[in-house]
């Protein structure tokens, strides 16, 4: 059951891969792009699980001996969405860019850029 | 450290310091003149470097360390983001201060548009070098290394006219994002594994952890920073990047940001897995990675017509040598390696300045289009030259100190073959930079065909300035002359060996790294071993491998009075260089299967 989390990150990651892989449309990659780093967030976030744990606040029903999940993964999977934030949006740009320029989202399409 | 903790706080100053201003400028630089921009922006640059300059001496002496908001460590465990300076980032925080100063000054009238992104976003890209190298755990490595690489992509695109640029920046962001997004997936996996995120903790709580999860977090966290330092075969997306980013900011790329990959891999390998079960295994991974890298970089060099594609390629064939000087594991290696990215990075960009000042006076940089166009600036010609022999490694430069330095530690490692390698690669990447220099500025050798002409021509890149100036301006021949003139001093600096020795010493001490950052008994650094110089042998080699740049370079010229005999035993080489060029192929996807290729045969590497 525990490593159930792991499995599901590790087959998102992979799909997010050969979706890039496989991409003939940019705004299709840099989704996948995104997929493959929603990834990051579930594996963050099965890090810290604990089952049977509340989250990490503490008040008055919470106590010093109540089990919480990790609030460390908690912060680096909050940082990772505003960095894919950051990511996404440039990339995205980017690509508008690119179809008013060339009228063009096919990467097979894109032009001299080889050799 | 309380005795330097005044100094130590200047890391985070800096680092904080500097996104405020990128910040500053991004945000209200559309209401402020350009020249206000340019000026802030230099203002901020040379601060930086007057920080580094002041904690330099400091961190050689005693690494610096400093708790962001006074998290300290208490009982070995760890909460807060550490920054860590000691030589090595320091120098290099203190490099890239300097190239981006040079950078800046350059495009001071370089760009004829009134635009302050270029200026926010180049500050928010030393913000994020900066940070990069002073980061004390790897998430925050992992942040810095995605903020320099959003700046790095929109510097990338920044002429946004230009479908070129606009691709080159696509493949360069994706191909990097994944990399980054597969090492924060060896980030999580080793905070599962350990509970540490901060680099002393992970190296005290991974010593002699022999685990196979080690190395697959090893494989994992290292892919984001070998994509970064364009270490075959992940390097596909620098050509790209490098071939279309305006020339100042190509001077940034080449000099430090892919150096920068290099720094991460090292600092990775030497602060936390040098006491693991993949202490061997990576150093064999780092030497047989930096072959392929090197032969595939020099190979691909000798091929293009397009002047930054070329260099371009040239960094790759450098950075090959630099992993293999890595792998060797030896401390002088590592200070020649220093020395040698020192001298590299002015020497390269100087040349990445002179490939601008080439576009903005003729409106090309195509080697074909451009033969002997440039008989009209001799001096422009002088310095091309002049930096070419300096790549090649010729004394008294920088370039042929390092390499001297680096050679002299692999002939004693015992890898003979690395030194011949080495050589190999300096004559053939600087006899392809010749060969451009002879066409284009002497005018010689007849019209070309054949396999250099079927390259990327150079025509196609869209101008960032009215074409056609006179005279270069002084904002633009004064950082190619100071760049030349830095490759110069550094080859002739007293004490820059034995400095970059201690540094090397430091760096590679990992129980003195984990002394400083979670406190406890840190053992002085041993006192540098013999710090070398100039030596005889290294001196001969340096004109040995210029005068076979030459060489390589006048028969490239003179191909048709090659006898027909010895052409057509070059011929049979044609159609595997044919393949290789198609490797390159400007398709993203084809990257990121290579990249998935590359990570699974390093994974049987070290698992193996």
């Amino acid at each position: 059951m525990t490593y159930y989390a792991y499995f599901v990150a590790g087959a998102v990651m992979l799909l997010g891969i050969a979706g890039l892989a496989t991409s003939r449309n940019l705004v299709h990659a840099v989704v996948c792009l995104s997929v493959a780093q929603s990834a990051t967030y579930i594996l963050l976030i099965a890090v810290g699980y604990q089952s049977g744990a509340v989250a990490p606040i503490f008040g008055a029903q919470t106590g010093r001996d109540t089990p919480v999940v990790d609030p460390v993964v908690q912060a680096l999977a909050l940082t990772d969405i505003v960095v894919s934030a950051a990511v996404t949006s440039m990339l995205l740009a980017l690509v508008v860019q690119m179809a008013k320029r060339r009228r063009v989202v096919d990467p097979d399409h894109l032009g001299p850029l080889e050799g | 450290m309380p005795s330097n903790a005044p100094t130590a706080s200047l890391l985070a100053v800096l680092v904080v310091g500097l996104v405020l201003v990128a910040a500053l400028l991004m945000s209200v630089g559309r209401f402020l003149p350009r020249r206000f921009a340019d000026l802030a922006a230099m203002g901020a640059a040379l601060a930086a470097g007057g920080g580094e300059v002041v904690m330099l001496p400091s961190a050689l002496k005693d690494r610096l360390v400093y708790w962001m908001a006074g998290w300290e460590p208490s009982g070995g465990r760890t909460v807060g983001i550490a920054l860590v300076g000691d030589g090595l980032s320091v120098g290099i925080a203190l490099l890239a201060a300097v190239l981006m100063l040079a950078a800046l000054t350059f495009s001071w009238r370089y760009f004829a548009s009134d635009s302050t992104h270029f200026h926010g976003l180049m500050i928010l890209f030393l913000a994020g070098m900066t940070g990069f190298v002073f980061a004390g755990d790897v998430f925050t490595m992992f942040v810095f290394f995605e903020l320099m690489g959003v700046a790095a992509y929109a510097l990338t695109g920044l002429k946004s006219e230009d479908p070129t640029a606009l691709h080159g920046a696509i493949n360069f962001g994706i191909v990097n994002s994944l990399a980054a997004y597969i090492s924060l997936t060896g980030v999580a996996l080793m905070y599962a594994h350990t509970g540490s995120l901060n680099l002393a903790a992970l190296s005290v709580e991974l010593s002699g952890d022999r685990s196979p999860l080690v190395a697959v977090t090893f494989v994992l966290v290292c892919t984001g920073f070998l994509v970064k330092g364009a270490v075959s075969p992940f390097h596909f997306w620098l050509d790209d990047a490098h071939a279309v980013a305006p020339s100042p900011v190509c001077v940034l790329f080449s000099g430090v940001m892919v150096e920068l990959g290099l720094y991460g891999t090292a600092r990775l390998y030497w602060a936390v897995f040098s006491d693991t079960g993949v202490a061997s295994a990576g150093q064999v991974l780092f030497g047989a990675l930096g072959v392929l890298t090197a032969a595939m970089g020099t190979v691909m060099c000798f091929l293009q017509r397009h002047i930054k594609r070329l260099l371009a390629y040239s960094t790759i064939a450098h950075m090959g040598v630099f992993m293999i000087a890595l792998g060797s594991a030896s401390g002088s290696a590592l200070a020649g390696l220093a020395v040698y990215a020192l001298g590299h990075a002015m020497v390269k960009g100087a040349l990445f300045l002179l490939s601008g000042i080439i576009l903005d006076r003729y409106g090309s940089v195509d080697e074909f289009t451009l033969q002997g166009r440039g008989r009209d600036a001799p001096w422009l010609g002088a310095a091309y030259l002049v930096a070419a022999l300096a790549l090649a490694g010729t004394p008294p430069f920088g370039v042929g100190l390092g390499k001297g330095l680096t050679e002299h530690a692999l002939t004693d490692a015992g890898t003979v073959w690395a030194t011949v390698l080495m050589i190999a690669v300096s004559a053939v990447t600087a006899g392809a930079v010749l060969r451009v220099g002879a066409r284009i500025f002497l005018g010689l050798g007849p019209p070309p065909a054949g396999l250099e002409e079927a390259g990327m021509s150079g025509d196609e890149e869209k101008i960032e300035v009215s074409i056609g100036r006179d005279r270069v301006p002084l904002s633009m021949s004064g950082p190619v002359a100071a760049l030349l003139g830095a490759g110069l001093v550094l080859g002739a600096a007293p004490g820059l060996s034995a400095n970059a020795e201690a540094a090397a010493v430091q760096f590679m001490d990992r129980s003195g790294y984990v002394g400083a950052v979670l406190g406890g008994a840190v053992l002085p650094v041993s006192p540098a071993g013999t710090a070398g110089g100039w030596d005889a042998p290294s001196i001969v080699w340096g004109f040995v491998t210029a005068t076979l740049a030459l060489g390589l370079a006048a028969v490239a010229v003179y191909r048709h009075r090659v006898p027909a005999g010895a052409r057509r035993v070059l011929a049979i080489a044609v159609p595997a260089l044919r393949v290789l060029r198609r490797t390159h192929s400007g398709r993203a996807g084809d990257y990121v299967v290579w990249m998935v290729l590359g990570v699974a045969a390093c994974g049987a590497v070290v698992l193996v």
